[in-house]
């Protein structure tokens, strides 16, 4: 019994972090999406650049707990490095124009990361909220590089691989963006997985006993800040590179809220929360404003407060416990 | 050189804390040879668990110095104290609750052998961590609940969930501050064969308010009242002395 019991927690962390099939559900969906709705492709990729950016913060905040209400400087800082290596630099290539993005976020999320996760709680959260406004203020002032309120413009994006340009019907960038997403899941479910994604998930529960059982846990928490950050500037390099323009929005409160509100609507610490979370929040936002140009906030804060007042883990934790009452009624 | 199995594990030597004008630690002397079985009691509010925190590290010391195996740690970080291997367990759990117990363990150990530095493998290929850790849960008798994670446990075996991870850090100086505690007198038991079957190498301080489980368990003892060590030796010396039995009797010391 007791041997039993011992191979079983044995076989079930040797097999954990095997893919299952049903996590092949999201990509044949997105590909299905491709044929089925072709001239929603526009949406579609901002769809899949939100997953990214949300993706990157459930890294952060799902599996190490860090709360941020400043993301989005990160976003900016990657959609302005894109922006203004063509605009300024003439490197018009994009996928190198995706890395110099991500590079630029990771050194900008490391440098502000060293510091402000030496801090938590409230102060943290209000540390995270000045260096997206810090941020914010730096791209308006820096007029002559950035365009200022007026945004940054001549940017001009060659064909990915040589071959594929901006089609009208973002056709080609739905791919990209795809290809790109694939590549940050990748990553992502690979640090979850592993040993240091482990550690998070224990920075999360109870930090003070990570430090009693010897965790750095600082090192901890800068190294995969970093990385969120990276992620989250390839995220703003595709939205600069899609639109070939880059605004001071890019930095603003309300995209770090609204990436805030994905994860936690899909599901935070889940790895697939992002994937349903912005989609969800993507196309409620596209179709309420259809709807009331006006008043489609109300919507979304609406759907919020439902979700957060009755579903505790998002909509994830809704169908985890829709799909286990269901298979306990079956059985 | 010194023999090595002279030196003490833990030397503590002249430590004080202070908070303002209150004194929470007053010059306190104590030593630990390797495989000592030494209780700390004293009143509440003596200072025991802040103490506990000194040695650790979770606290700065305002003067004195805390020595392991001869190294100074005494500007070293919690971290870097737990490193070099000082244990300790809380008196109110300090758990990874949303994780099962195995990760627990398994999350402790890696981070002693350094494998929590790979972000790129997955956890299940470690598995000399996985192994050792099934061995260290069945040593504790968790190994049927090795997949339930630790906040579906009742409260004695969560007990069980902190020392395991405390032993998973594979300790020279295993701190356990009030390990029964709060845990049914029919179920403590378990937890104090755990702590009687402790690796013959490692030195141990507990506090424990139980007499019963100190005398059974303590070759030393040491009494400490308002910060300051009132007195020590070996049990049967304690048991005479009257100043303890006023300490724990008396008028001024209640509960």
């Amino acid at each position: 019994m007791t041997d039993t019991a011992a191979a079983n927690a044995v076989d079930y962390l040797l097999k954990r972090h095997r893919f299952r099939p049903s996590e092949a559900l999201p990509w044949v969906l997105a590909v299905a999406a491709f044929f089925v709705f072709p001239d929603y492709m526009a949406l579609g990729t901002q769809v899949l650049i939100a997953i990214i950016f949300a993706l990157s913060l459930d890294l952060i905040l799902g599996y190490a707990g860090i709360v941020t209400l400043g993301h989005a400087a990160y976003f900016g800082v990657g959609a302005y490095a894109a922006g203004m290596l063509s605009a300024h630099g003439g490197w018009n290539e994009p996928l190198t124009g995706l890395v110099f993005a991500g590079a630029c976020a990771a050194i900008v999320g490391f440098l502000s990361g060293w510091v402000l996760l030496r801090y938590h709680g409230l102060t943290l959260l209000m540390l995270t909220l000045a260096v997206a406004i810090l941020m914010q203020e730096m791209a308006n002032a820096a007029e002559i590089w950035t365009g200022g309120f007026d945004g940054l413009t001549g940017i001009t994006i060659d064909p990915i691989l040589g071959m594929f340009d901006n089609d009208l019907w973002g056709h080609h960038y739905y791919w990209y963006s795809l290809a790109v997403l694939a590549l940050m899941f990748y990553v992502t479910r690979r640090i979850v997985y592993s040993p240091f994604g482990q550690a998070l998930v224990g920075i999360r529960e109870n930090v003070g006993r990570m430090h009693a059982i010897g965790s750095p846990v600082h090192r901890r928490l800068v190294t995969v800040y970093t990385i969120s950050a990276a992620m989250a500037g390839v995220a703003g390099g595709l939205f600069a590179q899609l639109n070939a323009f880059v605004t001071l929005d890019v930095l603003d409160f309300a995209r770090s809220g609204a990436v805030m509100i994905m994860i936690i609507l899909g599901g935070t610490g889940r790895l697939y929360g992002a994937f349903v979370g912005a989609t969800v929040f993507t196309i409620l936002e596209d179709e309420l404003a259809k709807i009331s140009p006006e008043f489609w906030e109300f919507g979304v804060g609406l759907v919020l407060v439902l979700t957060v007042m009755f579903v505790q883990g998002g909509l994830l934790g809704l169908w985890d416990k829709v799909s286990s009452r269901w298979i306990k009624r079956s059985a | 050189m010194q023999d090595p199995s002279a030196m003490p594990a833990l030397q503590i030597t002249g430590l004080n804390k202070n908070f303002g004008a209150l004194q929470v630690a007053r010059d306190i002397n104590l030593a630990l040879r390797p495989g000592a079985r030494h209780a700390l009691i004293g009143p509440n509010g003596a200072g025991k668990t802040t103490f506990v925190n000194l040695i650790t590290g979770a606290l700065p010391p305002t003067s004195g110095s805390v020595k392991l195996y001869g190294e100074d740690i005494t500007g070293l970080t919690q971290a870097q104290r737990a490193q070099r291997g000082i244990a300790r367990t809380f008196q109110i759990n300090q758990l990874f609750r949303g994780v099962s117990v195995l990760e627990n363990v398994c999350l402790s150990i890696a981070e002693r052998t350094g494998d929590c530095n790979a972000l790129w493998r997955p956890a299940g290929t470690g598995r000399a961590v996985i192994d050792e850790a099934v061995h260290l849960l069945d040593r504790v008798r968790l190994t049927e609940d090795a997949l339930k994670k630790v906040s579906e446990l009742p409260y004695g075996r969560q007990r069980l969930v902190e020392i395991a991870i405390a032993l998973g850090q594979d300790p020279k100086v295993l701190l356990l501050d009030e390990p029964a505690a709060g845990v049914p007198s029919a179920e403590s038991h378990i937890i104090l064969d755990v702590v009687d079957s402790l690796a013959e190498d490692i030195a141990v301080l507990i506090i424990e308010h139980d007499m019963d489980v100190v005398f059974r368990f303590a070759k030393e003892i040491t009494v400490l009242v308002s910060g300051g060590i009132l007195t020590a030796g070996t049990p049967d010396e304690i048991a005479a002395d009257e100043r303890v039995r006023e300490v724990y009797l008396g008028g001024s010391h209640h509960g």
